[in-house]
């Protein structure tokens, strides 16, 4: 295939031309673009033989004779372009070749930098294309009917199907148009572009992957498309929005834009080769959506192919450097926080809630500080003056771990444990009286042992750490369980308050002993002293001492051991802990959403040799590129001067660039085929003049979209018939010869598919959500940190039907539907889409349960809104798919389908059952099950025609 | 990233407009093998291992160290290295010799570790090459170089680039398939990216499907509850019906293309179970596959599931298993990996080899970078990490046009420098593809005016590893 297409790379390069015709732009630059630029264009550092072809001047001063020697000599190795390029001259190629130098070897600017004019003949989409397809006598195709193009018009406009009520609707299609430009759904699919230009996903790429928050800026995108802001101030806020004058929060939500790029979180980064890759990321994403331009090629050199610098690269660079922000994610930080910078959302409610919990914490937090005002000096004394009475008890019995435990002495002796995990029971006599606390003393012959205590338990009763020597926290709770290691010379105790006095004749106490060695000898103590006397040695020193000579830390460690003793300090701290915790919940719910800033000391930026962050060059000011007109003196340099450079009325690119995806959008192709490339590898235009009259006029109107998309849309060249010429010819449509038929997007099918159903739930914003999603996907690949199932966390209810632009985008996994109909992987910027047409996707539409539910629903209506008949009823099928009825032999085919599906389904009662619960919402169960599965299957039918998918 | 080639659209429309409508879009006509020469491979099977498995404790024998336990790496050995944000703030590099014996193997007497026994006996069909190296020090882009020939994503995988160039072989199956299976062990498993078997800038017919054994091998393959094949069938026709009506009316190709897409979608829904149910499997073939291959979704029963597509006529088939990134506790976790991988792998060549397919397949095992010979964290006489070393580590390939009980290129006595014969990342592609009849600088794509290629500008064929 690859040599099939190179074969015809050469069949569709401008053939119509006569020898007067001949233009630099449109017949010699691409010639030398392709096959001598790589080492003779603008790239000064690979240049060969100090050559350059891109200007006539150097062409000159070679002799425009010596390249047609070069290019046509039976010399081998003197034969340009060379044997390892892979690159070879036809003889037509040639011969345009040595035409042009003949003619004087006239050069032009490259036709995208020179700013675009009204043409002196023509005024409508019309009379230039009408003009095209005279030159290659070629007809247009008639109009398309009424039906077709109402729902071309909402397919289009909307990327829903037209409502049954519109195809029979006899008004006038302007009318029409305007109320499908007046519905929220047109933001709503007009914006799925330009999320797929800004690289917008739900979480943060690379190799972890996690969530972020950025929907709020795809929901001022929304807004943006239905409120019509003008282009410019939508470029405006979306570069800079954060430095206008008096910036509202949605101005700064607009910034998110280049924030859509990824971040990566792994760990052991090295933050300064990242940050390189996002600065780059914006670089080369404005020069894509704005200019039309493969900045990327400028990284590492200087442009092969256009005359762009690496320096340019690098000032652009400046322009984007200036953000205060790390260059790695922290991937300590809860899931879906984002990095700074960002802002937060309004959330009234969650505000109201959190006053309240605050409300709450001040007298808590009034008493803790009250108690901890009190003079300690009576406590320290009395603490200084108790001895403790530990009185030992008697071990009765021990049982457990991997050898019995002995009693000796009035000790136990354990181990030693192989096992990694033991539960120890020890019962032992009680002292008389209330106990209030306990003491466990360990010890060992064994040259090491170690033991995490991870449960100790009296009865039920829950004990509280006092101290432990060469321990930290000794508690209850396995979260804070730690490593006690004892030997021969380092035996280990611990003390333990009860939470409520113990009292009786004998107690059991269970000790949960982890990874221990041993063997060891326990011995067990208990008192009936008052428990906030009960301190550990080191603490009873500080006390004994004079209160003036206690150093600073001693006084903090005595005081914070007062505290911790007292039980209404433990309970108030408790209290204000979980508090606390409740509103840190609530913060983190409140939405916040990335945004750009400037941070006040400016970071230096510099040429980065070959691309690497580790080598800067030379330094550099943020500029724009020099071979475009100037930045204005009186705009600053900085994002708010280069957002009103890009929609100055100089610029030569930006208008050209934005019809030319507006065109893209409704045609299935630009003008420029290469939306993304405007540069000399890019194709030229096919309808040059219609190119700059559209920029013009989109400029001259305020740069007004709705305006812009009305002017294509009212066009009689957008509303042809799609139906190819019987002569196939123009197949590609190249010169509009028809009107535009092909497959819908990923969001579009699916969409379409709920809205016909009647399960489409139509709310506009908000959080992204998880509709059906196959099992399997996400186990065997992601990251399991914050998803320890790693599974997909599939929604429910409305969240299974909201439109496709509200699904859930993980970069890593983005979802099957949608990749398998050619949607970006939104690791990059994307300004055109591939249409492909592959087995992948009848399986999906034939089996996935988003389908097979839709399809029910449609037979439900089908049913239920259809009347009795099979005929009526499949043509109320058809208006709510294809806004059409059916044709009679379309009903032939489907009636007998019907007949023969009911009989089936009567049959095979379980079946239609089981077909009519797969998905998760439910069809009125009052309609016969074999009628409702044999109108399913039907439906489904519809759901995969050719037809359906396909915009025509 | 999918915007397609400039002239892709228009090519494929020209070139259907050449054939009589009848036969337009038939997957078949894709399938003829557009090689750039004669091949020695007719398909590959990677056998990627994702997180880095450590070839100073697999592959790369260094007796020496043996006596350097916990001596400190010699800075002129460590050079100016960048090192991952983990180790950066090491205070000491201390060597950390492998804690598992080497012995040599085959005739060729090549020196692999104990923790390959299965592999091991494959010596002389395997071609180890000790001195692959990349840039990338961090997993994402390090494995997105790997297979894609850049370290940030939107450029097509090694098997995509196969499948545009040469096709599938078989109008039932697709080109590229992917096989992904997770440690057994409770290791730290790098996450994946679906993109590292996407498309990138290519059509995305050309990506890897992914593919599991078990119940639902392909996404959406099985019908719903309730439909049977003959209910399919029966629908099938009343869409081709439909279909052809449109057709007959609008003459649009992409509707021919359409027709026949969903003809080819039902061949995969009988195909497609048949190739992933093992269960019709030998009983012996799980003996040798070992215990793991009766469980869908291992890496053995991927090695069983590779085999069956290599038959089948896959031409790219990349198994991916995670789990080899062993920061600490590396003896345990790499003996884990062992046993998950060993056993199959070498069982996978010895069924080719039976089948005289090792001929005509190259089979490549390996990860995206190597380990450091230092301990990462604490070291003790049994137990230490490795961080991540992306200037040498070790792969190995066998079969098709290969050099068998052959070892290529060589590390200093640290396995920290190539002493000897580096190999790229992509002279090793460079290679492959060469094995497959395609000259790595002529397989190219235009795209944003730039005419891409797996290889970028770089890329040398590696000659002393041919057979």
């Amino acid at each position: 295939m690859l040599f099939r297409r190179a074969s015809i790379l050469l069949a569709i390069l401008p053939v119509h031309l006569t020898a007067a015709e001949l233009s630099f732009n449109r017949d010699i630059r691409p010639i030398l673009s392709d096959n001598c630029f790589y080492c003779h264009g603008p790239d000064k550092n690979h240049r060969k033989g100090d050559l350059r072809l891109d200007v006539r001047e150097e062409l000159i001063k070679l002799g425009p004779q010596n390249l047609i020697e070069r290019i046509t000599t039976a010399d081998a190795d003197d034969l340009m372009p060379p044997a390892e390029s892979h690159k070879k001259l036809s003889a037509k190629q040639k011969d345009t070749l040595k035409q042009w130098i003949a003619e004087g070897a006239k050069y032009e600017p490259h036709w995208a930098f020179v700013p675009p004019v009204k043409p002196k003949s023509g005024n409508s989409i019309d009379d230039f294309v009408r003009a095209e397809l005279k030159k290659h006598g070629l007809q247009p195709a008639p109009r398309a009917s009424r039906e077709t193009l109402i729902r071309r018009l909402a397919l289009d406009l909307t990327g829903l199907p037209p409502k049954v009520s519109d195809s029979s609707d006899k008004s006038d299609l302007s009318d029409y148009l305007d109320r499908l430009l007046d519905s929220p759904h047109y933001g709503e699919h007009v914006a799925v572009g330009w999320l797929d230009a800004a690289r917008f996903a739900d979480t943060n790429g690379y190799q972890v992957d996690r969530d972020r928050e950025l929907w709020p800026w795809r929901d001022w995108v929304i807004k943006a498309f239905n409120a019509n802001m003008p282009f410019d101030q939508f470029t405006i806020e979306q570069i800079a929005g954060d430095l206008l004058p008096g910036a509202t929060l949605d101005q700064k939500i607009a910034t998110g834009f280049h924030r859509n790029h990824m971040l990566n979180e792994e760990g052991g980064i090295i933050a300064e080769e990242f940050l390189a890759e996002y600065t780059a990321d914006r670089v080369e994403t404005t020069a894509a959506v704005w200019l039309g331009q493969t900045f990327n090629c400028a990284r590492c050199h200087d442009h092969k192919f256009d005359p762009f610098t690496q320096h340019d690269f690098y000032a652009m660079k400046a322009f984007f450097h200036n953000v205060p922000e790390r260059g790695v994610g922290i991937y300590s930080n809860p899931v879906r926080t984002n990095a700074p910078p960002f802002v937060k959302l309004p959330a009234p409610e969650l505000e109201a809630k959190i006053a309240a919990l605050n409300a709450k914490l001040k007298p808590v937090e009034d008493k803790l500080k009250g108690l901890a005002a009190g003079d300690i000096e009576p406590w320290a004394k009395k603490l200084a003056a108790t001895k403790i009475d530990w009185q030992p008890m008697e071990p009765q019995k021990a049982t457990g771990g991997d050898n019995p435990p002995q009693i000796a002495d009035k000790a136990v002796m354990i181990g030693p444990q192989e096992t990694r995990a033991n539960n120890i029971v020890i019962r032992a006599k009680l002292p008389a009286g209330k106990i209030t606390a306990l003491h466990l003393e360990c010890s060992t012959t064994a040259p090491s042992a170690s033991f995490q205590w991870s449960e100790l338990k009296v009865g039920k009763t829950k004990l509280h750490a006092i101290d432990a020597t060469h321990v930290n926290v000794l508690d209850n709770d396995r979260k804070t369980k730690s490593v006690l290691s004892v030997a021969p010379d380092k035996p280990v105790q611990a003390l333990f308050e009860l939470e409520k006095p113990l009292e009786g004749a004998e107690v059991a106490i269970s000790i949960g002993v982890e990874n221990a060695g041993g063997p060891s000898q326990w011995r067990l103590f208990a008192t009936t002293n008052a428990t906030e006397l009960i301190a550990p040695v080191s603490i009873v020193t500080i006390a004994q001492k004079e209160a003036a000579k206690r150093t600073a830390a001693e006084r903090k460690q005595l005081a914070s051991f007062r505290l911790a003793q007292m039980p209404e300090h433990r309970h108030l701290s408790e209290e204000e802990a979980a508090l606390k915790k409740q509103i840190a919940a609530a913060e983190a719910e409140i939405p916040t959403t990335l945004v750009m800033e400037e941070q006040k000391e400016m970071r230096p930026t510099f040429i980065l040799m070959r691309g690497a962050y580790d080598k800067p060059g030379e330094k550099v000011v943020a500029a724009t590129p020099a071979v475009l007109p100037a930045l204005a003196a009186d705009l600053p340099r900085n994002r708010l001067g280069l957002a009103k450079w890009l929609v100055s009325r100089e610029n030569p690119l930006t208008a050209r660039v934005i019809v030319n995806r507006f065109w893209q959008h409704f045609f299935g192709t630009g003008l420029v085929r290469t939306s993304e490339d405007f540069g000399s590898q890019g194709e030229p235009p096919s309808h040059p003049e219609l190119l700059d009259w559209l920029a013009v006029t989109f400029q001259e109107s305020g740069w007004d979209v709705k305006k812009l998309v009305k002017l294509i849309v009212t066009s009689e060249t957008y509303q042809q018939s799609s139906r190819h010429s019987s002569d196939q010819s123009d197949l590609s449509n190249q010169w509009v010869s028809r009107g535009p038929r092909h497959r819908l997007s990923a969001e579009v099918i699916r969409d379409q598919a709920l809205a016909a159903s009647g399960l489409l739930v139509e709310n506009i914003g908000g959080p992204s959500v998880k509709p059906y999603h196959p099992p399997g996907l996400y186990e065997q690949v992601v990251a399991q940190r914050d998803n320890p199932k790693a599974t997909y966390q599939q929604g429910s209810g409305d969240d299974l039907h909201r439109r496709s632009l509200y699904t859930y985008w993980k970069r890593s996994v983005p979802h099957p539907g949608m990749l398998l109909f050619d949607a970006p992987f939104r690791e990059t910027c994307a300004l055109r889409r591939s249409r492909s047409n592959t087995p992948l996707q009848a399986l999906n539409l034939m089996n996935d349960p988003t389908y097979v539910e839709a399809a029910r629903f449609l037979a439900q209506r089908m049913i239920k809104e259809g009347g009795t008949s099979i005929e009526s009823r499949l043509t109320h099928g058809f208006h709510l798919l294809l806004g059409r009825k059916p044709s009679p032999q379309e009903l032939q085919v489907l009636t007998a389908a019907v007949e023969r599906s009911i009989k089936d389904f009567t049959k095979d009662a379980e079946a239609a059952k089981q077909l009519l619960t797969f998905g998760e919402a439910k069809t009125d169960d009052k309609l016969s099950p074999a009628e409702l599965a044999a109108y399913t299957t039907v439906a489904s039918t519809l759901i995969n025609l050719d037809e359906t998918i396909t915009k025509e | 990233m999918s915007t397609e080639s400039s002239l892709a659209p228009f090519s494929r429309r020209n070139w259907l407009k050449s054939l009589a409508l009848a036969s337009l879009a038939n997957p078949k006509l894709f399938a003829s093998p557009a090689a750039h020469f004669a091949p020695k491979a007719k398909r590959i099977i990677w056998l990627t291992q994702a997180g880095a498995p450590s070839q100073l404790d697999l592959f790369d024998y260094k007796p020496g160290l043996a006596s350097q336990f916990d001596k400190d790496l010699p800075n002129s050995v460590r050079g100016e290295q960048r090192l991952t944000g983990m180790t950066a703030g090491q205070k000491r590099f201390p060597i950390a010799p492998s804690v598992f014996k080497f012995a040599q193997h085959g005739q060729s007497g090549m020196w692999l570790s104990e923790l390959l026994p299965h592999t091991s006996k494959f010596a002389d069909e395997i071609c180890l090459v000790r001195s692959l190296h990349t840039e990338a020090i961090n997993h994402d882009p390090a494995m997105t170089l790997l297979q894609t020939g850049h370290q940030i994503g939107g450029r097509p995988a090694f098997g995509a680039w196969v499948s545009y160039g040469l096709g599938s072989d078989n109008a039932d199956l697709p080109a590229f398939v992917a096989l992904i299976s997770r440690p057994s062990g409770p290791t730290n498993a790098q996450p994946l990216h679906e993109r590292m078997w996407g498309s990138g800038f290519l059509p995305s017919k050309y990506q890897g499907v992914r593919m599991s054994s078990g119940k639902d091998p392909v996404l959406f393959l099985s019908n719903p509850p309730g439909i049977t094949t003959e209910r399919r069938r029966a629908m099938l026709d009343d869409v081709a019906a439909l279909n052809r009506m449109k057709l007959a009316d609008y003459h649009d190709p992409e509707t021919q293309a359409r027709i026949d897409q969903y003809e080819m979608a039902f061949r995969m829904q009988s195909a497609v179970p048949d190739l992933a149910d093992l269960s019709k499997e030998p009983a012996d073939i799980y003996e040798r596959y070992g215990p793991e291959s009766k469980k869908p979704g291992t890496y053995a029963a991927n090695c069983i599931l590779a085999r069956r597509l290599a038959e089948r006529g896959v031409r790219f088939i990349q198994l991916y298993h995670r789990g080899w990134d062993q920061h600490n506790n590396l003896p345990s976790g790499i003996k884990s990996q062992c046993h998950d991988t060993d056993q199959p792998t070498a069982a996978l060549l010895a069924e080719l080899k039976e089948r005289g397919m090792l001929d005509d397949t190259l089979v490549i095992w390996g990860g995206e970078f190597g380990r450091t010979v230092y301990s990462q964290g604490v070291l003790t006489r049994d137990n230490h990490g490795r961080d991540h070393h992306p200037r040498c580590y070790s792969v190995w390939m066998a079969g098709a046009g290969v050099k068998g009980g052959h070892v290529h290129g060589e590390t200093d006595d640290f396995s920290y420098n190539i002493v000897k014969d580096p190999v790229h990342i992509h002279d090793l592609n460079a290679t492959a593809l060469h094995l497959l009849g395609l000259n790595h600088t002529r397989l190219t794509y235009r795209f944003q005016g730039r005419d891409y290629r797996l290889t970028d500008i770089h890329g040398e064929i590696v000659k002393g590893v041919l057979a």
